[in-house]
């Protein structure tokens, strides 16, 4: 822990006894968000969310690849975080460290598993061509709360995306020598369109310090915290994913208490994501 | 991959501008929260954020200098910033210009002050569309500014080049891949010094001058922009 990270605990402590914050929010209040989309003219989709002051963008890339041999009929998509030395002083250039890639898997696990992407709508030819999705997340300013701010971007990004058809014409007639039935699929989609995609589950991360739990932790926060819970939640109201970290604990009642205001939040999120790509 | 397009067309270039004319350019400065110093820069089709980290202790220590600070500049473009996805890290292209903006700010800023220091530069390409390194040096150094670095002046980059034999400011993005040559340049624009200076293509000796000269006029408009951007952040804290 740094230095200023330890005088200031004694102080956030001594706030939250009183049931404060250090910026005045509520316990299961989150900050500020603000989603911009499109803003990457090369990307196929991308977006800039802040929370507060931690700025993220994320940016879709697509192509045309081969699918892996045990789903021949479906997309492929991967996701990467690049934890930039500009976002923080104590980010190092180099090769994607323990952070990065925990925040990459988070982000990805939560876009895969709760089936976002229709990827069997990514099929072009069978066992041979499929479209690969790349999401790339690029952390600007880290203020606190990585996960929420980049499954957010990633979103955003992944919702004002459109399929390329436009820009790969010249790949795919080379492959119509090869495969004729490209042909078929080109007449099926002549123009570009956007992902297919459906209802996306909302993450929502709390953190926990001597028995106090507040959601969306500030980076403050988040470096005396103790434990840490991401719960992701759909519209439906089910539970869609969730991760534990750091070496503290959390009582069976603190989980429900975060679940259910992982509910309220994500609810309210929802309709930011949806007003800022226009759904 | 020959492809033969008119890049003069009745006297004007592909997107309208006139030989001597610079993309539309937005400088904003002080935009990011944990950065010491910021600067966001569009140019034309270029996004670019850059971030100032220092002076704080050079790591590891071997790289210290014992009489002045490092600069360690760092270009890098994002995955999606290009047409074809870029694989993230560094890459032969992008060490070299780190390499070469590195150099060029080292002479600018005052390193002598920072003994055993290093000054870190974080310059990330977003969207990239011809002319990149000229954008991250130029956001780079409003960034320094804004970090309060002590400098002799503010370094400021722009490029000329030459398409279908004659010679313009400021290439766009089918110009770059189509032309016959491109000459970006790095100036500290009170002495006129050159910081940076590197060339492709073909030129004749006069066509250089003239190349030159009109890379340094760009320089000089650009660097009003980026005092303007400076001011503009300073005056508006001051007015808060």
């Amino acid at each position: 822990m740094s230095i200023t990270a330890e005088i200031k605990k004694d102080y956030i402590i001594k706030l939250a006894k009183s049931g404060k914050r250090v910026d005045n929010r509520k316990f299961d209040e989150f900050r500020k968000i603000k989603i911009e989309t499109d803003i990457i003219k090369k990307a196929e989709g991308s977006a800039k969310v802040t929370i507060g002051n931690t700025q993220v963008i994320a940016g879709i890339k697509m192509d045309l690849g081969e699918p892996y041999p045990d789903a021949p009929d479906s997309g492929v998509m991967t996701t990467a975080a690049e934890l930039i030395p500009m976002a923080s002083p104590d980010f190092e250039s180099g090769p994607p460290d323990e952070e990065s890639i925990e925040l990459a898997r988070v982000v990805d696990r939560g876009i895969r598993e709760s089936k976002i992407i229709d990827v069997d709508k990514l099929c072009i030819i069978p066992s041979e061509k499929v479209w690969m999705v790349f999401i790339d997340i690029h952390i600007l300013d880290y203020d606190g709360n990585l996960f929420d701010t980049a499954s957010l971007a990633s979103l955003a990004a992944l919702m004002t995306a459109k399929v390329p058809i436009e820009r790969l014409k010249p790949m795919f007639e080379n492959l119509q020598e090869k495969h004729p039935s490209i042909e078929k699929y080109l007449k099926e989609h002549p123009k570009d369109f956007p992902l297919p995609l459906s209802d996306p589950p909302i993450s929502c991360t709390s953190a926990k310090f001597n028995g106090i739990v507040l959601m969306d932790p500030s980076l403050d926060e988040e470096q005396i915290a103790e434990a840490r819970l991401t719960i992701a939640t759909d519209t439906k109201g089910d539970i869609r994913a969730m991760q534990k970290g750091l070496n503290g604990s959390f009582t069976v009642d603190e989980i429900n208490k975060v679940i259910k205001s992982s509910f309220d939040n994500g609810k309210k999120i929802r309709e930011i994501l949806y007003k800022s790509v226009g759904k | 991959m020959k492809t033969e397009i008119k890049l003069i067309k009745n006297g004007k270039r592909l997107d309208g501008r006139k030989n001597d004319e610079l993309r539309p350019i937005k400088i904003e400065a002080g935009v990011l929260h944990r950065a010491e110093g910021s600067c966001y820069l569009e140019w034309g089709g270029n996004k670019v954020l850059a971030a100032v980290y220092g002076p704080r202790e050079a790591v590891p220590r071997h790289t210290q200098n014992p009489l002045r600070a490092i600069v360690n500049a760092r270009y890098n473009m994002a995955a999606f910033s290009v047409d074809d996805r870029k694989r993230p890290g560094p890459d032969r292209r992008s060490r070299e210009i780190s390499k070469v903006i590195s150099e060029a700010l080292e002479n600018i800023i005052i390193t002598e002050k920072f003994p055993r220091a290093s000054i870190d530069v974080s310059i990330e390409i977003l969207d990239a569309e011809a002319g990149t390194r000229c954008a991250g040096l130029t956001a780079a150094a409003v960034a320094l500014v804004d970090a309060g670095i002590p400098m002799k002046d503010i370094p400021v980059a722009c490029a000329a080049g030459k398409i279908e034999g004659e010679i313009v400011l400021d290439l766009g993005k089918e110009e770059d891949n189509f032309g016959d040559a491109d000459l970006p340049i790095a100036i500290a624009p009170r002495t006129g010094e050159i910081l940076l200076l590197q060339m492709d293509g073909h030129l004749t000796q006069k066509e250089f001058d003239k190349a030159l000269d009109l890379a340094i006029k760009g320089c000089k408009t650009i660097a009003e922009l980026q005092k303007k951007a400076i001011l503009e952040k300073y005056q508006k804290n001051m007015e808060e």
